[in-house]
């Protein structure tokens, strides 16, 4: 057994992306001042989310086919 | 100074990064059989995998809070160690290092040295760079303690237990490959936590033309040209000219030859991630897929730097003042954070932080038990043993490597300026050792006696140099001119370290050439086949095509570079 390690980094990134896309829709717009006015755990939030999914499709995809020589 | 406040999130946010560095632990100990398994990997990485553990490994705490604090106090030049010092030894190590060091098979550095000299030059290498390991590691947990400290308010005792445990039981369960795996995960974290503090930053302070409208006061305040903290070459013509204090020859010779390449090269730190490759070509490829992330590392390390001092400079306060009346640097990135990043973000970007601590401290922390075990135990101490034997070994170092650099974190604490010496001692030690792997890889005549005199002599050459030369306006001690006559003052302290290290590289490159002609070759030239380049079949990489292969990359890594040279020049 080998373990692709996309798999934890897709995990984790979209686990943290889907909290903060959460926390950002739920937050309190002020505490947003200090970022120049943008909801950054959304947007950002939502950037890791994909960015983890991609991982996770990668990984998935490989499980698919035989390993490149 | 206030503390930070975090919330519960951004603990969920840190909590969630320690299970993931735990859990991949916990798949990979099966994996672990025997001794190769342990410390190196199996040789079995891919080449994107080692490359990125490669260039995280090197992205300790020291790193990221170092390169930040000179992207402030010297400006865009803090660029070089990157587009001079680390591209071209990169491209080097790889296209014509790792042959030799992944086709001897050897396990670790100071094994190649064994193959290619001798027992003591072996020994020597292994015996210092064990000790360094250490130091290195206890210094970063130090560095990182306090900050946190500083910054949040956390226990220092805490932070070092915590974070000293969690790196101890990733290593502990997956060896080498839990600890490559790790550091990709880590190089990913680092990228995506820091990227939201610098583009809020620069999307502030007006982006690039604003920030450099806002490091014209900076240097103007500081005596220089306008220009001077936003142009890398420009004001390299003369020392006085530049924040750095340094031209354009010692630049290049001291920082960009002798430091850069005797690290890059011969640190098994770094080397040990390329041999953990699952082929030559992929071994080759390591240090060349590494170089690119790290071309682009500036953006993430030094700007916040200039960011801050800028934001320092024009709206005043935003750097604490530290004792000796100058901003306190070091904090650069931690008050970027709590200036731009709301709860939320806040423990992305503090998470950053800890992952770019533990991935350099799992290097250090790896490299350490690999050299102990192979190099020392299995040499000197109990040679002959069962493999079984070997690996529990390792599992006993790295415990030892782990509690040896929490003592030498809380050393840190006792003598301020242990810091400081240790650095220096390193610098006199690593500064000669590339003139031995570049006599020893390329010219087949060089010989043990001659590898063992040019490192003793090298080391030598740089305490005296250090010790009769000092920065201007230093008092002599610890900061040069330690040996009392001062026969020449550098514009600053940065040119001290270079001229060292290039002094440290000529008294071990003659000495080793002097020694080798007038001492008998040990090793024939059957022994020396794969560790010479002489004697050494040319790789053949025909079957892949050409844009895959070494050559190629590594040429393209050096264009790029150099085209971010010109453009900010």
């Amino acid at each position: 057994m080998n373990l692709d390690v996309r798999w934890p980094i897709g995990g984790m990134f979209s686990i943290i992306g889907a909290i903060l896309v959460v926390y950002g829709l739920l937050s309190d717009p002020a505490i947003y001042t200090r970022s120049l006015g943008i909801n950054v755990n959304l947007w950002w939030g939502l950037a890791l989310l994909l960015f983890g999914l991609a991982m996770l499709a990668f990984a998935y995809r490989a499980t698919r086919r035989p390993p490149p020589v | 100074m206030p503390h930070i406040q975090l919330g519960t999130i951004d603990y969920a946010i840190l909590i969630i990064y320690f299970a993931f560095v735990l859990g991949i632990g916990w798949v990979l100990r099966r994996l672990v059989r025997n001794s190769e398994d342990f410390f190196i990997a199996g040789r079995s990485m891919p080449a994107w995998i080692a490359g990125l553990a490669f260039i995280s490994a090197n992205l300790g705490a020291q790193e990221v809070i170092g390169m930040a604090a000179s992207g402030a106090k010297y400006g865009i030049m803090t660029s070089h160690f990157y587009w001079v010092g680390a591209m071209p030894a990169m491209v080097f190590v790889g296209l014509f290092m790792m042959p030799f060091y992944y086709g001897s098979r050897a396990r670790s550095v100071p094994e190649y040295l064994k193959l290619r000299f001798d027992e003591k030059t072996r020994g020597l290498n292994a015996m210092t760079f064990a000790v360094m390991t250490i130091f290195s590691s206890g210094i970063s947990m130090y560095a990182l303690a306090k900050l946190l400290e500083l910054v949040l308010g956390w226990s220092f005792h805490a932070s070092i237990i915590v974070t000293g445990i969690i790196v101890l039981i990733y290593i502990f369960l997956g060896g080498l490959k839990s600890a490559i795996y790790n550091e990709v995960l880590q190089f990913f974290l680092i990228v995506l936590g820091f990227l939201p503090l610098v583009l809020l930053g620069l999307k502030d302070i007006g982006g690039w033309q604003g920030l450099t409208s806002k490091l014209a006061v900076v240097a103007t305040n500081a005596g220089f040209e306008p220009g001077a903290w936003s142009h890398s070459w420009k004001y390299t013509d003369a020392a006085t000219h530049n924040p750095m204090g340094i031209e354009w020859f010692g630049l290049i010779m001291g920082l960009g030859f002798a430091m850069s390449f005797g690290y890059w090269c011969t640190d098994f730190l770094v080397v040990q991630r390329a041999m953990a490759a699952g082929s030559m070509t992929a071994a080759r490829r390591t240090p060349l897929i590494a170089a690119w992330p790290k071309m682009f590392m500036p953006l993430l390390v030094i700007l916040p730097g200039m960011l801050a001092i800028g934001l320092h400079a024009t709206r005043g306060g935003f750097l604490p003042i530290g004792s000796d009346g100058h901003p306190n640097y070091n904090l650069a990135i931690p008050m970027l954070l709590a200036h731009y990043l709301p709860t939320g973000l806040l423990g992305l970007g503090l998470t950053a932080l800890m992952a770019s601590f533990m991935s350099g401290m799992a290097g250090n922390v790896t490299a350490f038990n690999t050299v102990w075990t192979y190099d020392i135990y299995q040499t000197y101490v109990r040679p002959g043993q069962t493999d079984r034997h070997y690996l529990r070994v390792g599992h006993a170092a790295t415990v030892f490597g782990i509690l040896a650099s929490i003592v030498a974190a809380y050393a840190a604490t006792r003598f301020n300026n242990i810091n400081d010496i240790l650095q220096l001692v390193f610098s006199f030690v690593n500064g000669p050792l590339f003139a031995t792997f570049l006599l020893g890889m390329f010219w087949k005549r060089s010989t043990g006696h001659g590898a063992f005199a040019g490192l003793l002599t090298g080391t030598i050459t740089a305490a005296l140099h250090y010790g009769l030369t000092m920065p201007q306006g230093a008092t002599p001690g610890i900061h040069g001119g330690f040996l009392g006559a001062t026969l020449h003052a550098y514009p600053s302290e940065m040119a001290l370290n270079f001229w060292t290290a290039l002094f440290a590289w000529t008294g071990c490159f003659i000495t080793t050439i002097v020694v080798s002609l007038l001492t008998k070759r040990t090793k024939t030239d059957d022994e020396l086949r794969g560790l010479v380049y002489s004697l050494t079949p040319r790789v053949e990489e025909e079957s892949m095509p050409w844009y895959k292969r070494p050559v190629a990359l590594g040429v393209a890594v050096l264009v790029v570079s150099a085209i971010l040279n010109l453009i900010f020049w």
